[in-house]
């Protein structure tokens, strides 16, 4: 248990996403990644690029500072990393079956409304956009590869993702351990 | 049937002639016996593997090929405004080209030089001297900029510069013309008694490479042609030709040329540099300026400084010595272990090559033949260390490669040869079209040649390419020199009169190379940083317009309130932070250029309406698919009316 929290905790160190788009002109790509509390970039001036292109389009800017997930997400963190370590020291199986489902859900909850983001981005357009094509939406994939336009958008979950499904199996396999040293004694 | 048989005959005879006819000068090597396109093909999308800097000559600018392609990447502006990138026009650059004369808009510029370390070329600056209002500037190969210029004082044409020593300690300067020291209103005819010619040794910081005149050293008033510093064994010296030790003013082609021997002057920098820590030299009151470039403020400082240090040699034994040289002597170039010093005497088939050891011998042993104003003159049979007797005729200038073999350029019978260093024994010849002056192999003139290719920079180019009428181009000729045969490869046109280039393998540069300024780390005074800063301010009948570019609007783009007469300084910031987004700015009846703004920079161009009206403004730079879009007005009301200052993007504030 204390190693999925440990690689819970490994989760403020790394992006748990990237998108990278690929055209022509971008023969490097662009790849912004997402933290659990900010957005960054291959470079520092990424997500001011990102925005630029998306501004033809009639994308709305993405502007961290106004997305509240990133900035109470790493409290969500914290409090399971707290619940975490309430388990170790009951360590009782039911308890950390408990979090690992607390776990899971929240998963599938935050890749959830990271879709509804995706999808409001890419179908929320501004009516004045200089580009308009008809029928044409901009919401990158959640998980895969999408052609929009002249880009080819790639996204992919990254190590902050794999860290806290590891943790999760991890904490899973605890409970079992757990069991086992309570049947030797 | 008759008919028949004599006009097949006639046909035969005919093809026969033209079979016969000789083989014309620059008939290219058949395709079938050779993979001469193969060595010069760079696949779309490939690089190449050197850069290759070549002079601009009477355009004042250095142009940057690749090679072996021949394919030009650059045209850097130095001592000539250019327009295209704004260089000369925009109130940052303009100090660059400030003089004791004013502001110069254009010079002559000769010979590139790379910054080294220990002696081989190190990709962190390139200098190169201006001729004709002498000076030096020094150009940061992080940003293909040219970022600093130094005037040189008590000098008249800059010619034998700029050449470094290993480390860059100094770059060397040279006057070509002597004159009178310090500038006074006297009669030519007086040459002998009132002239002078000095050489400027340039210090050069290691870290920011700050340049800076550390002392001249004042020598009669002979015409000091080229320069090479010693390295290895000869580190410590530098080395000087001159012509017209006749001291002729008139008709110098002959008046020049009468004396079998002129000279290569051998100075002792170190021994210098002792004699100015000893106090032996003289302030001379005198008025040059130095300009230099920060790409933080984006602005350039001027400095007008008020004395040089001048070393006297009558107070100084042992600083100069003359090494008699035949027939008006152009390029001195040492070989990469720095013990030869070849002297190309101009007028003449053969080389004199001197050995360093035995200049040192001959000075210890005191084997003069005369002093001239207290400087000795060596016997030449006691430096010399061989004669390369080439079978050609006009050499100028010698360059080097990685396995002892020397290529010396013939002016006259147009042609570069090869000859072993040591042996003096010629292995190769081959043509150029037409008239070669310089040639160039990477890192040709260091301690370390990294060969493979050589460029002859023609001087004549005639029928090399189609005809675009009395004037073209030069010509730039591409060789391969890695085998014992010297194999043309390429022909290239060149910007300007190249006089001399530099090449570096491009692993040395490419990795350096800045793809745009950081806006954070922008500091111009009148930088705009975001859109909510931009804005127009007024003091007296100067307006400051604080304007802002991303694709695909300035902000802002609707001005009001500048009157007829008013002076509009455009302080533009391009907030752009990707590679190759450059924004432009030209404004209707701007009298001066536009300005071409690289992502992160502030450039600012200054306008002066006249008239009332409303003017368009636009981008210039092709930046994105609505840069046709990116455009706006300024009005511009009487001189009297009372319109207040107003600005907006969008919509009106």
């Amino acid at each position: 248990m204390a190693l999925a929290l440990v690689l819970m905790a490994l989760v403020y160190f790394s992006p748990i996403w990237s998108i990278t788009l690929i055209a022509p002109q971008y023969p490097t790509g662009i790849t912004m990644y997402i933290w659990i509390d900010r957005i960054t970039g291959n470079s520092p001036g990424t997500l001011q690029n990102i925005n630029i292109l998306n501004h033809y389009v009639g994308m709305q800017m993405i502007e961290p500072e106004s997305i509240p997930e990133l900035q109470y997400f790493r409290y969500v963190v914290a409090a399971l990393l707290f619940l975490g370590l309430i388990a170790v020291v009951v360590n009782k199986r039911f308890i950390y079956l408990s979090w690992v489902l607390l776990v899971a859900i929240l998963g599938i909850i935050a890749v959830y409304d990271f879709y509804l983001w995706e999808f409001d981005y890419g179908h929320n357009l501004s009516p004045h956009a200089p580009i308009k094509v008809p029928g044409m939406a901009y919401q990158p994939p959640l998980f895969g590869k999408k052609t929009l336009l002249n880009f080819v958008a790639y996204s992919y979950p990254y190590f902050g993702s794999l860290f806290i499904g590891i943790s999760i199996v991890f904490a899973f396999l605890s409970s079992w351990f757990r069991k086992q040293k309570n049947y030797v004694r | 049937m008759r008919n028949l048989v004599s006009m097949m005959l006639g046909l035969a005879a005919l093809i026969l002639i033209s079979g016969c006819k000789p083989k014309g000068a620059g008939e290219p090597a058949s395709p079938f016996s050779s993979d001469v396109a193969a060595k010069v093909y760079v696949a779309p999308g490939q690089h190449d593997e050197f850069y290759a800097f070549l002079s601009g000559g009477f355009s004042g600018q250095l142009s940057v090929y690749g090679l072996p392609s021949g394919r030009l990447l650059k045209v850097i502006p130095v001592f000539s405004v250019d327009a295209e990138k704004g260089y000369g026009f925009n109130e940052e650059t303009k100090p660059l080209l400030q003089t004791s004369y004013g502001f110069i808009p254009w010079d002559d510029a000769h010979h590139p030089e790379l910054s080294q370390t220990n002696g081989v070329p190190d990709g962190r600056w390139i200098f190169i001297n201006g001729n004709n209002t002498p000076r030096v500037a020094r150009i940061d190969l992080s940003t293909f900029e040219t970022v600093e210029t130094i005037e040189l004082p008590n000098s008249g044409g800059n010619h034998s510069s700029p050449f470094t020593t290993e480390n860059n300690e100094y770059v060397v300067a040279g006057t070509r013309f002597g004159v009178p020291v310090p500038q006074k209103d006297v009669s030519v005819e007086t040459y002998s008694e009132n002239f002078r010619g000095a050489l400027s040794f340039i210090s050069c910081d290691p870290q920011s490479g700050k340049m800076s005149v550390a002392f001249q050293v004042l020598l009669p008033a002979f015409d000091y042609d080229l320069a090479h510093s010693g390295k290895g064994a000869s580190h410590g010296w530098t080395f000087f030709t001159c012509y017209n030790t006749e001291e002729g003013t008139s008709l110098l082609e002959a008046n020049a040329s009468q004396y079998d021997k002129d000279f290569i002057a051998a100075i002792n920098w170190k021994k210098a540099e002792e004699y100015v820590k000893a106090g032996k030299a003289r302030d001379f009151p005198t008025s040059y300026y130095h300009n230099f470039y920060d790409d933080k403020t984006h602005n350039t400082t001027s400095e007008q400084l008020k004395s040089v240090k001048v070393l006297i040699p009558a107070d100084c034994p042992g600083l100069v010595y003359y090494l008699p040289t035949p027939k008006s002597p152009h390029g001195v170039d040492v070989d990469p272990t720095g013990e030869y010093i070849v002297g190309a005497g101009k007028l003449s088939a053969d080389m004199s090559v001197h050995s360093f050891s035995k200049m040192l011998k001959a000075i210890e042993d005191k084997a003069f033949e005369k002093e001239i104003e207290g400087i000795p003159v060596l016997k030449y049979d006691a430096i010399l260390a061989g004669v390369v007797k080439s079978g050609g005729l006009g050499p100028l200038h010698t360059e080097f490669d990685a396995n002892g073999n020397a290529y010396t350029t013939f002016f006259i019978s147009s042609e570069i040869v090869k000859w072993k260093v040591g042996s003096w024994e010629v292995l190769d010849r081959a043509p150029c079209y037409y008239s070669v002056g310089h040639l160039m192999i990477p890192g040709g003139d260091s301690k370390k040649p990294f060969g493979k290719y050589m460029i002859a920079m023609n001087k004549i180019t005639k029928d090399r390419y189609l005809p675009t009428g009395p004037e073209m181009n030069q010509s730039a000729q591409l060789y391969d020199i890695s085998s014992d045969k010297i194999q043309l490869l390429l022909d290239f046109p060149t910007v300007g009169e190249p006089h001399y280039a530099q090449g570096i393998p491009a692993d040395l540069v490419k990795p350096k190379s800045k793809q745009f300024y950081s806006l954070a780390e922008n500091s111009h005074p009148y930088v705009t940083k975001s859109e909510d800063q931009a804005r127009l301010e007024r003091d007296g009948n100067i307006v400051h317009v604080y304007m802002t570019t991303i694709r695909s609007h300035f902000s802002p783009d609707n001005i009001e309130g500048i009157r007829a007469g008013d002076k509009v300084y455009f302080h533009i910031t391009n907030l752009e932070q990707d590679w190759d987004v450059p924004h432009g700015f030209g404004i209707m009846g701007a009298t001066n250029a536009e300005l071409l703004i690289m992502p992160g920079q502030t450039e600012t161009l200054l306008w002066e309406p006249k008239s009332e009206g409303v003017y368009p403004f636009y981008c210039t730079d092709f930046c994105s698919a609505l840069h046709q879009e990116m455009q706006g007005y300024a009005r511009v009301s009487g001189k009297n009316s009372g319109i207040a200052l107003k600005w907006w993007t969008g919509s009106a504030k």
